[in-house]
């Protein structure tokens, strides 16, 4: 699968620094829409649970969206879901087997939509778990529908007209309600849309990863992801309406870190 | 091991345990609380662990993730509990996970949700129906195994009575044949080996995989496991007097205690009247009624509802004989299933009248 | 960063294969390029239709653009030292056959 680079007239010996995919992903090809955010999250996901040679204790249940595709396509054990109901799936298992490393995988619509009670519940029970949401503001795959984080002002297919505070309410902000509940110990959110954000979302996984190896309690990373197809708008524009919409009413950064005091 | 008196939602819980359960989620909801209650004492100490869920939906769900990594799981709740498990409860046929569930239920209208399945698509659950203490005591360990056997649901049928009534019995633990290693279980332990491990309802493997088989054939495979189950799981049912009965009353769970009682009475009085109780309601025993439904003999079904396992032996005895409802609705005003009309003298009436009625029609 | 005083060359730190059937024209690693060295061809189309990024002298071997892109159409080569390149597209960059599975 590794490629050696084609002849250069003169060709400097080198390393090969990323390949094209992750080891732990079984195909790159997949159905999901040209500029989606979800692949690049996904491969943040799989390169951490890599580098912290977590792939043999590591199980992840997955929620229904797009992104569903991805419980077939990873090289670890996956544990599929119905919409919403992830966090309680992923509580049998850590309680069933606790040494092993337990995470979910979540759309906004499946999380904070139809699971929004289960995500809650198991932050309140401290659940040794990682859940990880990707957050496009859409029900992706249904064809790009309101959900509960949908921010003011945004169209989409049945709110044609932007979201409206007085018909469809506010979105909710998911990390900063569960940051609130004690038993979440680390509420981190990121972004795809830009290299530099990339890197700091990898940041936040490998601390939520690492946490629920020293048994610190739940563990939560929303990531926003970019959906062109939901946000009627050309994929090279995604990167910078994330940032000046979705960003800017669910804010990157890290939200709670009780295991660090600075 | 001694008998002791035991109240049945303790007897349930000990049975369970016995049988190797090690992993229990719950809502509590009368008349099903006190089993979460007794589960939440025993597991710990066999090194178990027993949830309070937040919600049933939670419940089946917790229920799942631990049936995935192969540990012995159980679940349940009441009539109404289980119409909110439902989806679940059918995505996890398809999963082909073992899980045990119990309903303990408001009385017997829950036949057609156990029985039938009250989710979406084709899936089947094994159904048990004990009629008393030592009965529930069999056939929670035997739901155990016919889950890990056939890796499908097991739906264990109880009802208030055999929650709140105490009886005699000895629990120790059954022994049944040998059964195939979890090797499907999740651990993590095939993560990056190429053939990481993947239980879902949807697939059955991943991409890459040299079988990989898409989702029509994957739930034509589905459909094949559960004709499998209908018939190679056999169907329990207790027989009285079905040599020489003119009138044979078929009764499940509590009620058809009531019936045996009656029937064995009535027998003793020189009646020819015969029962069958279906102990598995599914699989029925259809082709043990289908063959008693010969000659001049007549039916009655006993059920505490409107008729829903009056379907299942018509469909059985297929127009051969008369089958007649002698059942009904009987609740008292908590709603809890207690049936004031449940008792010997009323029984007693409606099975000899039922008789002097399939005599008449017979002249 | 490259030098802003423009020479024939340019210091380059590594190189990428491009599995250019992969590619479905997003542009998200157009802007992730620190160097600005890939640029998306215009009327060259890959099989599916879509445009697909080029590369020119330059690359740092950030990896930005590995990591931001949807469809895995990167390899990044950093070289043991940095070369100086003649500035122009690279011509190794394109690769002829699917990398992926």
């Amino acid at each position: 699968m590794t490629t050696e680079p084609v002849t250069l007239r003169e060709r400097p010996s080198g390393r090969m620094v990323d390949d094209f995919k992750p080891s732990l992903m079984v195909a790159g090809q997949h159905g999901l829409c040209a500029g989606c955010g979800e692949p690049i999250a996904l491969r943040s996901v799989v390169e951490i649970i890599e580098e912290l040679a977590l792939v043999t204790r590591s199980v992840a249940v997955f929620g229904i969206g797009c992104y569903t595709a991805f419980s077939g396509n990873f090289d670890v054990e996956a544990l599929q879901a119905l919409h919403g109901r992830a966090p309680s799936l992923a509580t049998g298992v850590k309680r069933a087997k606790p040494e092993t490393i337990v995470f979910t995988v979540q759309g906004d619509g499946d999380m904070v939509n139809e699971g929004l009670q289960e995500v809650i519940h198991a932050a309140a029970r401290g659940e040794r778990i990682t859940c990880v949401l990707l957050n496009n503001g859409v029900f992706g795959e249904t064809g790009g529908h309101m959900t509960a984080t949908t921010v003011l002002g945004q169209r989409t297919k049945n709110t044609l007209d932007g979201r409206d505070k007085d018909l469809h309410g506010f979105p909710i902000l998911i990390s900063n309600l569960l940051a609130q509940l004690e038993g979440a110990v680390y509420v981190a959110r990121g972004a795809v849309n830009s290299a530099g954000n990339v890197a700091r979302t990898r940041r936040m996984l490998k601390r939520a990863f690492e946490l629920q190896a020293a048994g610190a309690g739940f563990t939560f990373v929303e990531i926003l992801t970019m959906c062109p197809t939901g946000w009627f708008i050309e994929t090279g524009e995604a990167p910078d309406y994330l940032d000046e919409h979705l960003a800017a009413v669910h804010t990157i950064g890290v939200v709670k870190d009780t295991a660090d005091p600075g | 091991m001694t008998r002791r008196l035991v109240e049945g939602s303790e007897a349930i819980a000990e049975a369970m345990v016995a049988a190797g359960c090690r992993f229990f989620s719950g809502y509590p909801m009368t008349p099903f609380t006190e089993v979460l209650e007794h589960m939440a004492r025993l597991l710990p100490d066999v090194g178990g662990v027993c949830m309070n869920a937040e919600s049933e939906l939670e419940a089946v769900g917790m229920a799942w993730g631990a049936a995935s990594t192969g540990t012995r799981s159980a679940t349940g709740s009441v009539g109404q509990g289980l119409s909110l498990m439902q989806e679940s409860l059918s995505e996890i046929c398809h999963a082909r996970l073992p899980l045990v569930v119990l309903n303990m239920a408001r009385g017997q209208g829950d036949y057609y949700q156990a029985t039938r399945g009250g989710g979406h698509g084709d899936y089947r659950h094994i159904v048990l129906a004990p009629s008393d203490i030592p009965e529930a005591v069999r056939l929670a360990q035997l739901a155990f195994d016919l889950a890990d056997r056939w890796r499908n649901p097991v739906m264990f049928l109880g009802d208030y009575y055999l929650a709140h009534v105490q009886e005699a019995v000895e629990i120790s633990p059954l022994e049944f044949p040998p059964l195939p290693a979890k090797d499907w279980g999740l651990d993590g332990s095939s993560g990056g080996t190429g053939a990481a491990r993947m239980i879902s309802p949807i697939a059955r493997n991943k991409r890459g995989d040299p079988e990989y088989i898409d989702h029509g054939a994957h739930l034509g495979l589905i459909a094949d496991a559960v004709r499998a189950m209908a018939e190679g799981v056999e169907p329990l049912a207790e027989v009285i007097g079905a040599d020489d009965a003119e009138l044979i009353v078929v009764a499940y769970g509590t009620p058809g205690r009531y019936v045996r009682f009656v029937v064995e009475e009535l027998r003793r009085e020189g009646l020819p009247v015969g029962m069958v109780r279906p102990i598995t309601l599914w699989p029925f025993p259809t082709e043990l009624i289908e063959s008693l439904a010969t000659g001049d003999r007549a039916f009655a079904v006993y059920e505490l509802n409107t008729g829903q396992m009056f379907d299942d032996v018509r469909l059985a005895v297929l127009g051969r004989c008369p089958v007649e409802f002698i059942g009904g609705m009987s609740f008292d005003q908590s709603g809890f299933g207690i049936a004031p009309d449940l008792g010997v003298e009323p029984l007693r009436d409606r099975i000899r009248g039922t008789l002097d009625n399939a005599r008449k029609e017979r002249v | 960063m490259s030098s802003k005083v423009r020479t024939d060359h340019v210091l380059t730190r590594g190189t990428v294969i491009i599995d250019v059937e992969a590619c479905k024209g997003c542009d998200l690693c157009i802007d992730a390029c620190k160097p600005g060295v890939l640029t998306m061809t215009e009327l060259l189309r890959n099989e599916r239709g879509y445009r697909f990024p080029e590369l020119e002298a330059g690359c740092t071997a950030c990896r930005a653009c590995a990591q931001i892109c949807p469809d895995f159409v990167f390899q990044v080569w950093k070289f043991d030292e940095p070369v100086e390149m003649m500035r122009g597209p690279v011509p190794s960059s394109r690769s002829g056959e699917r990398a992926t599975a």
